[in-house]
């Protein structure tokens, strides 16, 4: 983009900066967008499953509720409880927001279409998806009240917890493409299955790493059976219990981008990103784009679809499963991935 | 000269929120700013072209240890009046580090200015041409690997000595055992039977 703006004669310095600020706008902006949409899709995929309608008045088929709450909530008074901690209260909700924004800049939407093509790209999402964290801990502390604390304890060992996990399967998959690079690691999985499937997911070694990597990403965005964290039979809405208004709002795009970023990112890492699914040529035809789209729409129909049947984890057993079940079998997969990449690759 | 803009702004918040580190009244105020401060290093560190460092520092500094930090922090009970009674007890040491560190200051300052140590001469040149990561880990896997080796086996010794520190068996207490709940079968749980009128049943 900035070779564009610089045949528009501009100082080459000048357009790298409006290309950058044009491509953060073309990653955000849409991305907003789909997150309302991808809540009218969730609530829609939850009601069918229980046999019910789902929202269905605002607009035809309901398709305009998200945008009705949207501006239901806007247009709310901001409430401050008297005992929170004023600044960190209001800076937690931007916090989540604007994190769930910042690991965008890394994902790959086509060969080439990134916005910072970075070699430590994936440790990059590691650090910002580790920031996280802290809207959770400090919304729950600052609202200086029993039930959001109580979440936001659970939030935070929940979550340190989880990313343990989820970096000794990002490892694997590293091994194998031999790159940090999210585009590399994408360009990696061309015919990785028997010479046709474009996934490490065909990979008999890394398909366990898969389904790992996607229970945890479940766990990872406190998502159903791992929301604890806004348990409502427990802690009434958990850390969001004292928030309203545009405050709430944050919390609610960021929840929801950060659950789409985690299904990118089980479609970028495992399951070819934009490649087709076979490596085949007129498969190519259609735009990385669209490719990489439809395998995110599946992950989020996989996540609403565990929402709405899988009951809640206790939090003991939720511990467990992270520490002494996907650790523990992480750490294992690492040695024999790397085992078996010096026997065949590096022998 | 956007890299000096972005130097001296990363250096500048480093500095003051390490000082607002020491400064702030609320010990949860004083984490946020210590965040603050390892996030404006990694920035600086980005500067100096060591982006894994400084996704290192971010992930395990700011993602890990600053978590449990405030974790402790925010559980801790603090008497802000009983934190602040010892002042004239504390003067004379606190006096003491802060004048090691003053000298200290002052001599790195001097042998900078008289020219310094040649470390470029030690250093292992760098490699243009090769990412971050690939030079460490040359150098951390074949000219260090035991110093490596070493490192590794220290920290698995603190940590196998952390959890028998703070390990302790307590009796009574009942515990879910997964693997066998998943075994146990309908047969082997349920019983029918069809008692007659009047006879009760035995369990």
């Amino acid at each position: 983009m900035t070779e564009t703006f610089i045949s528009w004669g501009m100082d080459p310095n000048w357009a790298w900066g409006v290309a950058t600020i044009c491509g953060i706008l073309l990653i955000a902006l849409p991305l907003m967008l789909s997150v309302a949409m991808i809540i009218y899709a969730d609530r829609k995929i939850w009601a069918a499953i229980a046999l019910r309608r789902g929202p269905n008045v605002v607009g035809p088929f309901g398709l305009l509720q998200s945008f009705a709450d949207g501006l239901k909530v806007f247009l709310q008074e901001t409430i401050i409880p008297t005992g929170a901690n004023r600044g960190l209260f209001l800076i937690a909700p931007i916090i989540t927001f604007t994190v769930a924004l910042m690991a965008w800049a890394v994902i790959p939407f086509n060969s080439g279409a990134v916005l910072a093509d970075i070699n430590v790209g994936l440790l990059y999402i590691l650090a910002i998806s580790s920031l996280g964290v802290y809207g959770v801990i400090l919304s729950g502390w600052a609202s200086n009240s029993k039930y959001p604390f109580f979440s936001a304890m659970r939030a935070s060992a929940q979550m340190i917890s989880y990313e343990v996990s989820i970096g000794f399967i990002l490892i694997g998959v590293v091994l194998f493409a031999d790159s940090f690079n999210m585009n590399e690691i994408v360009k990696a999985q061309q015919g990785h299955g028997l010479g046709i499937v474009n996934a490490f997911g065909f990979n008999l070694l890394l398909f366990p790493l898969a389904v790992m990597f996607l229970i945890s990403s479940l766990a990872e965005t406190a998502r159903a059976p791992f929301d604890l964290t806004e348990a409502e039979s427990e802690l009434v809405a958990g850390y969001q219990t004292e928030y309203s208004s545009m405050s709430f709002a944050l919390f609610w795009l960021g929840e929801y981008a950060n659950v789409l970023l985690m299904c990118t990112l089980n479609a970028v890492l495992f399951w070819g990103g934009w490649l087709p699914p076979i490596d085949w040529a007129p498969l190519y035809a259609v735009p990385g784009i669209i490719w990489l789209f439809a395998k995110i729409l599946f992950f989020f129909f996989v996540f609403s679809w565990v929402k709405a049947t899988v009951p809640r984890y206790r939090y003991d057993q939720l511990m467990r499963l992270g520490w002494k079940v996907f650790l523990p079998i992480s750490l294992l997969w690492i040695f024999l991935i790397s085992g078996y990449l010096m026997l065949t690759r590096y022998s | 000269m956007i890299q000096l803009f972005a130097f001296y702004l990363f250096a500048t918040i480093v500095i003051a929120s390490a000082a607002m580190v020491i400064f702030a009244r609320n010990p949860v105020h004083s984490v946020m700013w210590l965040i603050l401060a390892f996030f404006n290093a990694a920035g600086l560190m980005l500067l100096a072209g060591a982006e894994f460092i400084a996704m290192l520092l971010v992930i395990v500094y700011v993602g890990a240890v600053a978590v449990l930090f405030l974790f402790v922090v925010m559980m801790l009970d603090i008497d802000f009046a009983e934190l602040r009674a010892g002042f004239v007890r504390y003067l004379p040491l606190g006096a003491l580090v802060a004048i090691i560190l003053a000298a200290e200051l002052v001599f790195a300052v001097g042998a900078w200015s008289a020219g310094g140590v040649d470390l470029a001469a030690r250093a292992a040149p760098v490699v243009s041409d090769k990412s971050n990561i690939q030079q460490i880990g040359e150098l951390l896997y074949t000219r260090y690997i035991f110093l490596f080796e070493a490192a590794g086996i220290v920290l698995l010794v603190a940590m196998i000595g952390a959890i028998v520190l703070t390990h302790r068996k307590r009796g009574g207490v009942r515990t879910q055992n997964i693997s066998k709940q998943n075994q146990r079968r309908p047969q082997d749980a349920t019983r029918l039977v069809d008692p007659g009128v009047g006879q009760g049943m035995e369990l």
